[in-house]
């Protein structure tokens, strides 16, 4: 029985690199798909394309491309990703260069666009899913990017036409790995089971190390080897929809029934409705058994027709973050961290800083989970102080008050350390499917 | 004792909301964790910062129970002031649950 093997390159922007050269090089796999594009991410890279009409795409897009296109296209391996981001035709035209420095020739580098919806978004108001009746009227004029969450269909056109490279901006993770199924199997558009069990593949492989041992590790409870050696997983899927999770035989890492659950269930709210743009999946029938060491066999997905309705995140200027931070360390540090934090709030107060929004933490005490009072004095105790404003000037000033605490604040204050940063926010919405033409572009390298 | 001699946990994000899976070592416990980590218990445990409510979802078949956190990630992820603004972090929180001695509990 036919089966195709897709690996999985990168689960985030700044992934490591190497995993994906060790997929391709000896992980006999026919496709590799990279997912690298946060939900602000796009937001910054629109930023970045109105300064740079050539920019816009992902960062590390050059660093991966010259680590994995020769390996991939001496083996035939194609690739997928949404690192073109903001910019996809960019991003198509880097690594046409990058192929033609490697000596490569006729490579075909498909361009996806048609995710970017913002002149739609800014032409009326459209209610955000987030903010029950609130829409994107009170954010209007600080909108800065709005993209959908496109399907699979232009991958699997540009799979069609000999595509060695697709590249995309927004499309849902997972597609990225259902497309070369769809492709592959010729899976109908409207067979929901099938879309559903391609879903099941594409959200184990999204996030590439979390489901071979990554966030993960719990010493003396779950514990992985070799993970500064962690594997990137691969698939085998079978034409019946059904797969095996496994690895590069010798890397770091473990594909377990556990790390394979824990995936399964990732940021997935009702596991019987898991929406996609090509499918509602349904991951509660989903069977995960031991195949053997570091595979684990996956089945049961199933799926329901689509909504007809696209996810788009719209970015925004939302506001300024402030942040100071500093250590006090031996007896009494907790005491004097305390003291610190009430002279910092005091000359917020007292300089009139203007302050929408104050946090304060004590780091390794209650910065993460608030709780209890330490039954021990902590041997060290780091405040940070961060709060909201209207502007990057009066963000700056909330580090400043915790900078000077070296000189006017508790005994033996040190390491201080201080940022001010502007945030995009992110809110999302529905547009029918029908908002949106797709398209994809082709380069020859 | 502790959830967490029971199960292992992950966390996932999206927006302002968390959502957590806590699943079972060994199969056998899932029913005894299906009835002590109710949604009500886990939003009692997250009380301090939840501002929205707690669903849950079971899974048998993996032993599992998937948690949804509404409003708890400080406005969301891209905004939120917290030192884990992705709340990564909650899961090994709701492992120091504490439950009943399963040999006394029925």
């Amino acid at each position: 029985m036919k089966t195709v093997r897709i690996g999985s390159g990168a689960g985030f922007s700044g992934d490591r690199i190497e995993p994906a050269l060790e997929l391709a090089e000896h992980g006999a796999i026919a496709y590799l798909g990279f997912e690298c594009l946060a939900e602000r991410t796009i937001a910054l890279a629109q930023q970045a394309r109105l300064a740079d009409p050539d920019s816009g795409y992902d960062p590390l897009l050059t660093a991966r491309m010259e680590a994995v296109l020769a390996p991939c296209i001496r083996r035939g391996i194609r690739i997928l990703t949404n690192m073109g981001a903001a910019n996809p035709r960019a991003a198509a035209a880097e690594v046409a260069r990058i192929a033609r420095k490697l000596g490569l020739t006729g490579i075909k580098i498909a361009a996806v666009t048609g995710d970017d919806v913002l002149s739609r978004i800014q032409a009326a108001p459209h209610p955000l899913l987030e903010r029950p009746g609130e829409t994107t009227a009170s954010i209007r004029d600080r909108i800065v990017s709005a993209n959908a969450y496109l399907g699979v269909a232009p991958m699997v056109r540009a799979l069609a036409a000999d595509a060695d490279v697709v590249i995309t901006g927004r499309v849902s993770d997972p597609a990225l790995f259902m497309a070369p199924l769809v492709h592959e199997f010729a899976i109908p558009m409207d067979d929901w089971d099938a879309l559903g069990r391609a879903t099941v593949v594409g959200h184990l492989l999204e996030c590439a190390g979390q489901v071979t041992g990554g966030y993960f590790a719990d010493p003396g409870y779950k514990d992985v080897p070799d993970l500064a050696k962690l594997g990137f997983p691969l698939a085998e899927v079978a034409a019946d929809g059904s797969a095996v999770i496994t690895k590069v035989a010798g890397s770091g890492g473990a594909v377990s029934l556990r790390s394979c659950k824990e995936q399964l269930l990732y940021e997935v709210h009702d596991p019987a409705r898991y929406y996609q743009p090509d499918v509602v999946a349904d991951f509660s029938a989903v069977r995960l058994e031991p195949d053997g060491a570091d595979r684990v066999r996956v089945s049961g997905g199933r799926g329901a027709e689509r909504t007809g309705t696209l996810k788009v995140s719209i970015g925004y200027r939302d506001s300024f973050i402030g942040e100071g931070q500093i250590s006090y360390a031996g007896a009494g540090a907790l005491s004097r961290a305390r003291l610190a934090i009430e002279i910092v709030r005091e000359r917020l107060r007292l300089t009139g800083v203007a302050v929408r929004e104050l946090r304060c933490d004590i780091i390794g005490v209650d910065a993460l989970h608030r709780g209890p009072e330490p039954a021990a004095e902590p041997a060290e105790a780091r405040i940070r102080v961060t709060g909201r404003t209207d502007s990057l000037a009066e963000a700056a000033r909330i580090g400043n008050e915790v900078e000077t605490l070296y000189t006017n604040g508790p005994a033996g204050g040190g390491g201080a350390w201080k940022s001010a940063r502007e945030v995009i926010g992110v809110v999302s919405t529905l547009i029918p499917e029908s908002a949106v033409a797709p398209t994809v572009s082709y380069q020859v390298a | 004792m502790r959830l967490r001699e029971l199960a292992h946990a992950r966390t996932g994000d999206k927006g302002d909301i968390s959502s957590i899976a806590v699943f079972a070592y060994d199969p056998g416990d899932f029913a005894f964790l299906a009835e002590h980590v109710t949604a009500a218990a886990v939003a009692a445990h997250f009380a301090e910062f939840l501002r929205g409510k707690v669903e849950r979802y079971e899974l048998p078949a993996l032993g599992a129970l998937n948690f949804v956190l509404h409003g708890a990630l400080g406005g969301g992820v891209t905004r939120s002031l917290a030192l884990d603004a992705h709340g990564k972090s909650l899961s090994a929180s709701l492992l120091e649950m504490e439950l009943p001695d399963p040999q006394q509990a029925d």
